[in-house]
């Protein structure tokens, strides 16, 4: 056992610290520092250029190989970044989808042309991915889709509607599943297909969330022609390269939510300290110490749990299924920030953005009502504890 | 950054694995508890001959000299087993009480001793009011023509009534500060020194009141200086907190692979009861309890046995953290069995009445909750 940094890990921190101690923009820092740790659509191009200025400082995709664009390097420096990241409260990446999830599917999945098409120009953000995997009734149960493809001559014509599709508004390509052969059973009969979202058929339509928000879409085929070319990892083959993404999804989530839940808590420590009540600071109130305390417990705890899953990548073995286990973790960990930070305002908690009144110009009303989708996106919390339940503990299925 | 075991870690716990369940089944526990002493001599016997009496002292002591990563696994495999007896109390408490505060003929006398199964050394630090911190400590040590003359009771004493000697905390200067409290180690049978053994709720773990009248001790019963007994005494109870953790996390463990055993093979309605996700699911936040408690309890090993500044920060979140944590598994481990989960005969009540004693020990998750709280500057 053994937490200490080689000489070169410790010199790579050096670099990403200096780095972003010097292109790090101020108002970024201030955002963020009060706990706003979702972009809002507003943001986007300004993500997109800090994407832009991480890629050519050759700090996106340090886990992929040389040929595809990245650095090859291995997850530690990955976890040094998101610990340099979250300390200078850093943006995060806004491609996250494609760097995350598609690009590693497409490097393990796909033919060489594929491979040397599409990576590079997700870590440059030059191209944004978006995910078709929900549709209205198939979310948990994704493997029951409805979407069609059905083959005509060198090409597929897709037919069908895919829900909570965030970023697919300014998405350029979408990892898409759809089904190819509706006779067989459900999990199989389902092809991955790269869709160029510019394709003919292809409507995006904004969904206001309840924070009033439109981060994600539905997004509906109306006879879009896909050439067969644009398989990922073969025909009916879908669900076993589907389930690489979700796999790689929540290992990529894994990293960046340990930041993330940083980031807020921090940020709540600072509004108790600032926050004063019956005379004195909320830090102070035996109360809120002890959920302060937890907080902050609960986060190191889960900091310690993904370093023993690193640690196991580093062997060689393949993320598995306790990933729903940090999942689950990072979900029930920021929904209690959220919650404390409104607990800390008291009545000030009904006020958000446009009163003066309002903690923080109502940063921390946003971030409390996008919360709640924590627990549904990415895999619902239910679904994470059957997957727990059945794949790490042996449990029989229902 | 490696956050595993090695080869050697690996070996040691597939060797306590099997000792335990060779020489300390549920039968075997069961007996003990039901005796005073809660220990045999033959199993103390053959828990020195595999070394583990002595596995965190020094080799110059006759000890194995390995950190407390490897005591971990000793550990867990202890808890796991809900072995009973004075193993905490003499090799954690009471030896590393005289390993870290005493001098080098004090060391030279007891350590190999208690590394080889010949004497044990109880620890007596808390009182009736339950206080922890330096301000419990109020049992007085008075001085005069250079000896001390100590009055108070102690409670909460881990095994006092089968130990050689007691290490006493006193204090030599009036006051509630870190200041002035000592150590003295007070050989069985000292004049005014009296024992009485409590019923407990867990019966594996013998608990004591000690009451001192009158004892009178020559300066050399002191463990180190007068008054600076508490900095000792704090790495002590720091050490013993992460591997009371460590136990802990082996019996969570335990209760959850019973737990997960009994659902696959319990029938309800015609179907496995793990089956039903009102199981499936709360098994699964038993697994996310057990798993999140050996993360911080690692951590606290290793920042220990590195010195890391932290170290005391992380020990507290990992008693926080697992406390809590045990607490809920054994609970859940009980609700899932059902009724036979709550029968005598089960082995079940072990654990959840060992995670209620572990919770309470040490000081439990409100205390190290708060301070958290204080060494984060909150």
């Amino acid at each position: 056992m053994d937490f200490t940094l080689t000489p070169e890990q410790e010199s790579f921190r050096g670099e990403v610290r200096a780095w972003l101690s010097k292109q790090m923009r101020q108002d970024w820092v201030a955002r963020l520092s009060r706990g706003s740790d979702i972009p809002r659509p507003e943001a986007y191009d300004l993500l997109r250029r800090w994407q832009r200025q991480m890629y050519e400082a050759g700090f996106v995709g340090l886990t992929w190989p040389k040929e595809a664009g990245g650095r090859g390097l291995t997850f530690m420096e990955e976890m040094i970044l998101q610990q340099e990241m979250a300390l200078a409260k850093a943006p995060p990446v806004l491609n996250i989808l494609a760097i995350g999830m598609a690009g590693p599917t497409i490097i393990a999945y796909g033919t060489d042309e594929q491979k040397k098409r599409y990576p590079p120009k997700m870590l440059s953000c030059e191209e944004i991915w978006c995910q078709g995997y929900s549709e209205p009734n198939a979310g948990s149960d994704l493997a029951s889709l409805q979407t069609r493809a059905v083959k005509d001559g060198d090409a597929y014509v897709i037919n069908g509607q895919k829900v909570w599709t965030s970023l697919a508004h300014i998405a350029d390509y979408m990892m898409l599943l759809a089904r190819t052969d509706p006779s067989a059973p459900k999990h199989k009969g389902i092809t991955y297909f790269l869709l160029d979202m510019k394709s003919p058929g292809v409507t995006v339509k904004p969904l206001k969330q309840m924070t009033g928000d439109a981060e994600f879409n539905e997004v509906y085929f109306d006879n879009v022609r896909v050439p067969a070319s644009q398989i990922l990892g073969g025909l009916d083959n879908g669900w076993a390269v589907g389930l690489t993404t979700l796999m790689y999804e929540r290992l990529a989530l894994g990293f960046g939510l340990q930041v993330r839940l940083r980031i807020a808590l921090d940020g709540l420590v600072d509004m108790a300290r600032a926050t004063k009540k019956n005379g004195i600071p909320v830090t102070q109130d035996p109360v809120m110490r002890q959920k302060l305390a937890q907080l902050w417990i609960d986060t190191e705890v889960f900091k310690y749990t993904g370093a023993r899953a690193i640690t196991k990548l580093l062997k060689g073995e393949l993320p598995g299924p306790e990933a729903s286990a940090g999942k689950m973790m990072w979900v029930e960990g920021h929904q209690r920030v959220q919650e404390l930070a409104m607990e800390i305002q008291g009545a000030f908690s009904q006020l958000t953005h446009g009163s003066a009144w309002a903690v923080a110009d109502g940063l921390w009303q946003h971030t409390f009502l996008r919360s709640r989708a924590n627990s549904i996106e990415g895999g619902t919390t239910e679904i994470q504890r059957n997957i727990i339940g059945e794949r790490v503990l042996g449990l029989p299925k229902g | 950054m490696n956050f595993g075991f090695n080869d050697e870690q690996e070996l040691l716990r597939s060797t306590a694995r099997k000792f335990f369940e060779n020489e300390c089944g549920s039968d075997t526990v069961r007996r003990l508890m039901g005796t005073p002493e809660g220990i045999s001599p033959d199993l103390w016997t053959k828990l020195a001959e595999q070394g583990w009496l002595g596995l965190v002292y020094p080799e110059a002591y006759d000890g194995m000299g390995l950190g407390l990563v490897d005591l971990v696994v000793l550990m867990e495999e202890m808890g796991r087993a809900v072995v009973p007896g004075p193993y905490f109390s003499a090799v954690l408490l009471g030896g590393l009480a005289i390993l870290e505060a005493g001098g080098e003929a004090q060391k030279k006398e007891w350590l190999p001793k208690i590394a080889a199964g010949d004497r044990r050394v109880a620890l007596a630090w808390m009182e009736p009011s339950a206080q922890l911190g330096p301000a419990g400590v109020t049992l007085s040590a008075v001085e005069k023509g250079g000896r001390y003359t100590l009055s108070g009771t102690k409670l909460f004493v881990h095994d006092a009534h089968t130990a050689d000697a007691l290490v006493v905390a006193a204090r030599t200067r009036p006051g509630a500060g870190a200041d002035g409290v000592s150590l003295f180690l007070l050989p069985k049978g000292t004049k005014g020194l009296e024992v009485t053994l409590l019923p407990t709720m867990d019966q594996t773990r013998k608990l004591c009141e000690v009451s001192l009248s009158d004892v009178s001790v020559g300066a050399d019963a002191l463990l180190g200086a007068a008054g600076a007994g508490w900095a000792p005494l704090a790495r002590v109870l720091d050490r013993a907190t992460v591997a009371l953790c460590a136990e802990m996390c082996g019996g969570a463990q335990k209760v959850l692979d019973m737990t997960v055993e009994y659902a696959k093979i319990r029938q309800a309605f015609g179907r496995p009861i793990g089956s039903y996700q009102g199981v499936k699911h709360r098994a699964a936040d038993m697994l996310v309890d057990v798993e999140n408690s050996k993360s911080i309890t690692y951590y606290a090993a290793w920042a220990l046995d590195e010195d890391a500044a932290e170290a005391p920060l992380a020990v507290s979140m990992a008693k926080a953290y697992v406390s809590d944590a045990y607490r809920r598994v054994a609970a859940a481990g009980i609700q899932l069995h059902g009724g036979i989960g709550f029968t005598w005969e089960h082995d079940l009540h072990l654990y959840f009445k060992r995670a209620k004693g572990s919770e309470f020990t040490f000081g439990d998750a409100t205390h190290h909750r708060e301070r958290v709280a204080q060494l984060v500057n909150l």
